[in-house]
């Protein structure tokens, strides 16, 4: 009882329509690696968001070694020793490294600034470890990985002895993520507490001594890892049983779908381009994969293929039609179907109706519109259905506001629109990104059921677990281009991840895909 | 699941409860709005002319009525500059240069009422349409701006409010026809060009009112029901989700701004052509230099009408009512630009409904979605 460093108890906190947390109770000891887990909207946020002063709770209190706190802003936070993590990092990326680490809390004498002594204390926490950083770097050339190192130095720049990390895993490459973990082992053996927000079941499983899970905003319990397993934590998460591996069958490609020749792609961010000479097809039958570690291209190639932005060079075919000039309508009518990686941007408009979202591609098509005006009793009937058929949940059916709406059940709005639309192609980009297991799950049948329906699927993952399961055929990205293909029944998430880190390639040949 | 069954029948239940709650949280917002603005104009009198400041806020407030003819009248302008702004808002788009294309479209009206020869029957039928072409021209630059080079339509459409001011005064000033220099304004109009009367007594009040109203109306229409006005809206909420579902985004802000600079050209030509209640003369523009208030005007109107066509006629009157009772305040001894500063008050405060509305409709929600649970949590324990 009495080793608990920090203890939240009894922690309410509401938002318009809705109690985000309710009553939660966490308490953290000294050392330990306590997991976070929670499907999301679960209320996981907002608990670390009252723990780091960004919001204040209602009821319920706080206490660091026993004594009753306040933390009213980040600052108190910070003086109390508490740090974070966040999962967008909050860096200056014109600065350098060093110069990231040490705002806020700047060494100077009369206002100059005494870079020195910061420098030695850096260099020494980073060795120390074993957080490898350029100090003399900026932040907008150094990778995901160092950025993020680098905000584990700020906390321990800091002097911080709790750390919270939001979900730091989904931007880090395999390799990346085994040395995270590991890291986080040594902070706990050095007496640093650690607070790890996730829903990744593996990483807990590694790393956590004691996992507290949330459900709608309550506690459902806090369990000692070495007691538990995956299936009884995914158990608390959901409330119901869930199936981690992806039932399919062997994939049968047919005739070929989609056809990309050469794309080259501009970026926007820097001179060279950001998809260089990519080629590859999609059969009918089958689900093709392009992994890849966040912004190799990825986001660039599907606002080419998808008609959202210009390519430089290269030639798209659909179906045996050239679409390499097509409009985003015209793709769309050619038998392209697209989940977009960003669905509040691309997918939704959210200040619309549900209704008025299922029709967002087809609005102006005979079924739904005469001499220009909308057939809303239509829109409501087709909107009905497919609310039947797909299961989307909202408080008020086809007229609910679709921000009012959980990501899940927004991410199952497009998926129902996008596949009920008639097509040959389903480009799906990111579309588990931030959801919990129960909706992965739905999402991933999903995707299997269109490939077993003579569909080509083009799935864009970041995750690992989702490239191996349910892809039929990888392709990796990196730095814009193709470096290898690989078989997901042959193939490990360790050597995946080598090319996708760009530590090795293959040059992609032609694989005939008779067997 | 069970709760699907009742989903169905909940629905009907919430459709009635959402209309009333989305429409309610609106039209009460802007009535706290423009309370608040009475209490501060109010308080800006009793700064002025304590003596005096309840009997004038009383022609404030009332004075109006006994005009009503008047103050249709001067709404006329305003609820077509206010549907002008607000119909660009739905968009997404800050048309800010309704004045201009006010301005533009008055000149094209005057152009033909003085300039060509047409049978009586249909000549200032003819002025009205050339008076939202005026516009329509004077929108549509600034959407070609903003769509094809992507230069922001606010930049645009404030110089256009000059440059078409100026040129609207060389023009007329280099007018023999137009011109009566010797009084510095333009001439008097044709009877035939001038838009019938409604014949209210004592006020200029004519047809020029029903026909914004029904364009309002049709605006409505336009917005909720058909496919364009889908699009527009859906750009105006989320640009990306647009572009996304394939609608043509370019092609879409130049028509809106077509349409918005012809709905403040109209507002120019209802205010030009309007009948005089004095036989023997009609409006008239001076070219002194001055960009036309009724543009600016038309942005209080539709923020206060929430950029809701329907909404944007009713806030129109009531402000040209706010205006005509200002005026009449001046009887007991302000000075005009007093009233002016109350009018600005008041059209300020106003302008917070916006505001007020989304305070409004966060309490609303919370208050339904509460419902809504207890409704779930009820049906889940039978």
């Amino acid at each position: 009882m009495e080793n608990y460093i920090v203890e939240m108890l009894g922690i309410t906190k509401e938002f318009p329509g809705i109690i985000a947390n309710d009553n939660i109770t966490l308490n953290l000891k000294k050392g330990e690696v306590h997991a976070l887990l929670g499907e999301n909207g679960a209320g996981k946020s907002t608990l670390m968001s009252v723990l780091f002063g960004l919001y204040q709770a209602e009821k319920g209190e706080i206490r660091k070694n026993g004594q009753v706190v306040k933390i009213n802003n980040p600052n108190d936070a910070n003086a109390l020793g508490i740090g974070m993590v966040h999962q967008h990092f909050k860096l200056v990326e014109i600065f350098t490294v060093l110069e990231n680490i040490i705002l806020g809390v700047e060494p100077n004498t009369m206002g100059f600034l005494q870079k020195n002594e910061a420098r030695k204390k850096v260099l020494e926490l980073s060795e120390r470890y074993g957080l490898s950083i350029k100090p003399d770097a900026l932040i907008e050339d150094i990778s995901v990985g160092m950025q993020q190192r680098v905000e584990i130095l700020k906390m321990l720049y800091r002097d911080n002895e709790i750390l919270i990390f939001d979900e730091p895993t989904a931007v880090l490459t395999p390799q990346e993520i085994k040395e995270l973990l590991k890291i986080m082992r040594g902070f706990a053996s050095e007496g640093k507490s650690i607070l790890f927000i996730t829903h990744k079941l593996n990483e807990i499983m590694e790393v956590a001594d004691r996992c507290t899970v949330l459900r709608k905003g309550q506690h459902i319990g806090t369990v000692d890892v070495k007691n538990t397993d995956k299936e009884e934590l995914s158990r608390m998460m959901v409330g119901r049983d869930i199936s981690f591996s992806v039932d399919k069958k062997p994939a049968e490609p047919k005739e070929v779908v989609l056809s990309v020749k050469n794309v080259t792609v501009a970026s926007k961010h820097h001179k060279n381009n950001a998809v260089r000479n990519v080629t590859f097809d999609v059969k009918a039958g089958e689900i093709v994969c392009l992994a890849g570690i966040d912004g190799n291209g990825q986001t660039e190639f599907v606002s080419a293929l998808t008609g959202l932005e210009k390519m430089v060079d290269g030639k798209v075919t659909l179906c045996g039609e050239d679409i390499t000039k097509a409009s985003v309508r015209e793709r769309s009518v050619a038998g392209m179907s697209h989940i977009p990686e960003d669905r509040h941007k691309h997918g939704l408009v959210l200040d619309y109706t549900l209704q008025e979202n299922m029709v967002l591609q087809r609005y102006w098509q005979k079924d739904f519109q005469n001499k220009g005006f909308i057939k809303f009793d239509e829109v409501r009937k087709y909107a009905e259905n497919l609310i039947e058929r797909f299961d989307v949940r909202s408080a008020q059916g086809p007229i609910t506001m679709v921000r009012s709406m959980s990501g899940g059940n927004q991410q199952k709005a497009i998926i129902a629109r996008e596949i009920d639309k008639k097509h040959e192609l389903l480009v799906a980009v990111q579309p588990t990104r931030g959801l919990d297991v129960g909706a992965i799950e739905y999402i991933h049948k999903q995707l299997v059921e269109r490939r077993d329906a003579g569909k080509g699927v083009l799935l864009v993952s970041l995750e690992l677990e989702e490239v191996m399961n349910v892809s039929d055929r990888i392709l990796v990205m990196y730095e814009g281009e193709i470096v290898g293909e690989l078989d997901p029944k042959t193939t490990t998430v360790q050597e995946l991840g080598l090319y996708m880190s760009g530590a090795k390639r293959n040059t992609v040949k032609e694989i005939d895909n008779a067997g | 699941m069970q709760g699907k069954n009742s989903t169905s029948q909940k629905n009907k239940n919430f459709l009635k409860n959402i209309t009333r709650s989305s429409g309610f949280s609106a039209f009460s917002s802007a009535l706290v709005a423009i309370i608040l603005g009475l209490v501060f104009g109010f308080i800006v009198m009793l700064f002025a002319q304590p003596e005096n400041a309840i009997k004038g806020f009383r022609y404030v407030l009332v004075g109006g009525l006994g005009r009503f003819g008047s103050v249709l009248y001067f709404a006329t302008p305003i609820l077509m500059t206010g549907l002008a702004v607000g119909f660009a808002f739905k968009m997404g788009l800050f048309n800010i240069g309704a004045s201009g294309q006010y301005t533009m479209g008055m000149f094209f009206a005057i152009y033909v009422g003085f300039m060509w020869d047409l049978p009586p029957g249909i000549h200032w039928i003819v002025a009205i349409l050339a008076g939202m072409v005026g516009g329509m021209i004077w929108g549509l630059i600034p959407g070609l701006f903003k769509a094809l080079l992507n230069v922001n339509e606010v930049i645009t459409s404030i110089m256009f409010n000059y440059i078409g001011m100026y040129l609207v005064d060389m023009w007329i000033q280099g007018n023999a026809v137009m011109f009566v220099s010797s009084k510095s304004r333009t001439n008097y109009l044709p009877s035939n060009v001038q838009i019938p009367s409604l014949g209210i007594d004592g006020s200029n009040v004519n047809f020029g009112i029903i026909l914004a109203i029904i364009i309002g109306i049709v605006l409505y229409i336009v917005l909720q029901k058909t496919t364009f006005g889908y699009e527009l809206k859906a750009t105006g909420h989320n640009k990306y989700a647009s572009d996304y579902a394939g609608m043509k985004g370019k092609k879409n802000i130049i028509l809106t701004m077509v349409i918005a600079g012809g709905l403040a050209g109209l507002g120019g030509a209802f205010a030009i052509l309007a009948p005089s209640a004095i036989a023997g003369s009609s409006m008239t523009y001076e070219p002194i230099n001055i960009i036309a208030a009724n543009g600016f005007n038309g942005i209080a109107v539709a923020l206060l009408g929430n950029a809701h066509p329907i909404g944007i006629i009713f806030s129109s009157i009531f402000i040209s009512h706010i205006q005509r009772g200002g005026s009449l305040a001046g009887l007991v001894g302000f000075k005009p630009e007093i009233i002016d500063v109350v009018i600005g008050v008041i059209i300020y405060f106003s302008a917070f409904a916006m505001i007020m509305n989304a305070a409004l409709a966060r309490f609303v929600k919370q208050h339904v979605t509460r419902k809504d649970e207890e409704v779930v949590k009820a049906k889940e324990a039978e």
